[in-house]
């Protein structure tokens, strides 16, 4: 299913620089990898800095943050060395973005035809007619039965869910290598979700795109994504494919967000919070950014930060605990649940 | 200490048992006027609430789900008469205060609190932390200063906060740390009852659990009763003891949770469980897909408000509503299927 890497991300770094010489590391040195056709998640709380990440590859990064170092290439291209003409270009037609609110993410005043067109016009070489087919085309492919309608019609008049429909179609008007769909269901009610997130696979497997899905709900990341990354402060703590980090959690941070998640699949009488708070990402303390709220951090925790460290093919840790040759403590791994609803 | 667990989860569930009804709505509307032309007549009504009867238990706590423009934080709203319901009355302790005035119902209001979704836009930001949990007794009671010092210090310890947190203000805190703040307020007159009104869902999980913790612990140490309402099934889940679900200002189910969670009757519920993205990566649920969205409540279709995107839909639901029988021990279902 999954092909030749497209996207390739290396010791990314993006800081924001805030009044009183404060420096928020957004994104402290990050690497991942997309390969074509597959769906890359990127899971993490808020500030974890997982939108920072996807921002920053489309260098939609605003002052006061910056992209301080790194690579970002897109087919062996470097997009950090294009100038901001060049990377318009690959905007929208190489890599498009969805965002989680579409009635923010739609021009309230230009009708969702007009917003349609003006992305083709911009990037395909079509007369104005025919880039209308286009786009009513598209609209039909993303499931508005009465496409013509639509067109004429002002994003106040569509429901939040026809609303991410009609940013579907925009993104993929000019068949883009990689969609970068950032909280793209979070603001839809759970029937909704279920239909856009369908049709966004759907959409993948016909376009033969690679998805980047920016999400905080692990049951979407279940359901949806190939491979995993979990952030915390800036980085990535666990990366692995979606079957092990549900059944062969290893990070002591994934294995409280999971125990922390109510399932409609088991019963608990009391939910596994994780004790305290993300620390502000302009004071992470000097070891582990995880460490004042760990259950099982130890001194060395404390004194410096763990590398991400393969401890199996396809699974990366930052963990003093699987240091030495990737052992496995059971007692440590969460053990799940078989109760069935 | 597993005896003392079982002992204690005994005595919760008779305490649960006692079926003394804190809160009865009966027959509850709730319309919005929707004016319109130049003189601006009313043109049409948004039903919010269309019809709605229940009880509340006293010690439990009922979830209550539903979609986006469901109705089902106007029914809490209404609840505490914090809006004035458009038909039908409202029992607290036996006492219909849905017709009392503002002064009669005072009294009342100390009883019933509430707890909203946004603790960044539901806390006063120029009021410090003290302050904002002293205003209520300051209102309520004949408290002296030092009292209320006494019990706000009492109380932000309770919900996981510290004494010197008094003189800070809201932009200080997390928005976890604020939800408590919103909690450490509604308890601070010693309520029976409180309303949950999306309490968690603006939380990152690890924050939510850490809430949703607190939220039980203080319902056994003060015998509260909530009504929790909320948009995540999961969530309602785990926390609730029974469950109602709301389509278009009505109530479609309301079952006790395990009944509700193991055997959905209504088409709408089965679906909207099986919506749920799962964490089980191994065995994935079967979806039921609903088309469409939901109906505009200012226009809801006829007879059944589900039957525009159900996939049982018969000639029956066009023409008569169907009412909300009890199809099994407190499961109550509102569809022609289980008349």
């Amino acid at each position: 299913m999954t092909g030749n890497p497209l996207l390739e991300v290396t010791g990314l770094k993006t800081y924001f620089y805030l009044e009183d010489n404060l420096v928020a590391r957004a994104v402290d040195g990050v690497d991942f990898t997309i390969n074509e056709g597959e769906t890359l998640a990127i899971v993490g709380e808020s500030g974890s800095g997982k939108s920072i990440t996807s921002l920053s590859i489309m260098q939609l990064v605003n002052r006061p943050g910056k992209i301080i170092e790194g690579t970002i290439s897109l087919e062996d291209d470097d997009l950090l060395k294009k100038s901001s003409k060049q990377m318009t270009k690959i905007r929208g037609n190489e890599i498009a973005m969805i965002f989680q609110e579409p009635m923010t993410a739609l021009n309230p005043v230009y009708t969702i035809g007009n917003q349609i067109i003006e992305t083709i016009k911009k990037h395909k070489n079509l007369s104005k007619p025919a880039a209308r087919e286009r786009a009513i085309e598209l609209l039909k492919l993303v499931g508005f039965p009465r496409a013509k309608e639509v067109m004429d019609e002002y994003p106040h008049q569509l429901s939040g869910g026809m609303r991410q429909r009609a940013m579907i179609a925009m993104a993929i008007s000019c068949d883009p290598k990689l969609l970068i769909a950032d909280e793209p269901s979070t603001a839809l009610d759970v029937t909704i979700q279920a239909q856009v997130l369908d049709l966004l696979m759907e959409m993948k497997e016909r376009l033969n795109m690679s998805i980047l899905l920016i999400t905080h709900d692990l049951g979407v990341v279940a359901e949806y994504a190939d491979r995993v990354l979990v952030m915390y402060g800036g980085q990535i703590v666990e990366e692995t494919e979606v079957e092990s980090i549900f059944e062969d959690t290893k990070h002591p941070y994934t294995i409280g967000l999971l125990n922390s998640l109510p399932s409609l699949d088991k019963d608990v009488e009391r939910l596994g919070a994780i004790k305290g708070s993300v620390p502000p990402a302009h004071s992470f303390p000097k070891g582990c950014r995880f460490a004042d709220r760990c259950p099982h951090a130890m001194d060395q925790c404390r004194e410096s930060n763990p590398e991400l460290l393969s401890i199996a093919p396809n699974h990366k840790v930052r963990c003093y605990l699987y240091e030495q040759g990737g052992r496995s403590n059971g007692n440590r791994t969460r053990t799940t649940s078989k109760t069935k609803i | 200490m597993a005896i003392e667990q079982e002992q204690l989860a005994k005595q919760k569930f008779e305490k649960k048992q006692s079926n003394e009804i804190i809160m009865q709505a009966n027959q509850i509307k709730k319309y919005f006027p929707i004016k319109g032309g130049i003189f601006k007549h009313t043109v049409g009504h948004i039903k919010a609430v269309d019809d709605i009867s229940l009880s509340i238990i006293k010690g439990e706590t009922l979830g209550l789900v539903g979609e986006s423009g469901s109705g089902k934080s106007t029914l809490g709203r209404v609840l505490l008469r914090l809006l004035e319901p458009t038909e039908g009355e409202v029992l607290f302790e036996g006492t219909d205060i849905s017709h009392l005035n503002n002064r009669k119902l005072r009294k009342y209001r100390k009883d019933m609190q509430i707890v909203f979704q946004d603790p960044f836009a539901s806390l006063n930001s120029k009021m410090s932390v003290g302050e904002l949990i002293e205003e209520p007794l300051l209102v309520q009671t004949s408290a002296t200063k030092s009292e209320r010092k006494q019990k706000s210090i009492e109380l932000l310890e309770k919900v996981g906060l510290r004494a010197n947190d008094r003189a800070k203000y809201p932009h200080e805190f997390s928005g976890g740390q604020r939800q408590r703040i919103s909690i450490a307020r509604a308890l601070a007159l010693n309520p029976k009852f409180i309303i949950c009104d999306e309490p968690v869902s603006a939380l990152d999980v690890s924050i939510q659990a850490q809430v949703l913790n607190l939220m039980a612990d203080l319902q056994e140490e003060f015998n509260l009763t909530y009504l929790f309402i909320a948009h995540d099934l999961s969530v309602v889940k785990h926390i609730s003891d029974r469950v109602a679900v709301m389509y278009l200002g009505r109530i479609a189910e309301l079952a006790p949770k395990k009944l509700l969670y193991s055997n959905p009757l209504h088409p709408y519920t089965k679906a909207l469980l099986s919506s749920v993205p799962s964490t089980n990566v191994r065995e994935k649920r079967e979806k039921i897909k609903l088309s469409g969205d939901l109906p505009s409540p200012a226009n809801p279709p006829s007879g059944c408000a589900f039957r525009t995107r159900c996939p049982m839909v018969h000639d029956r639901c066009g023409t008569e509503r169907p009412e909300l029988n009890e199809v099994e021990n407190g499961h109550y279902v509102a569809c022609h299927l289980f008349d």
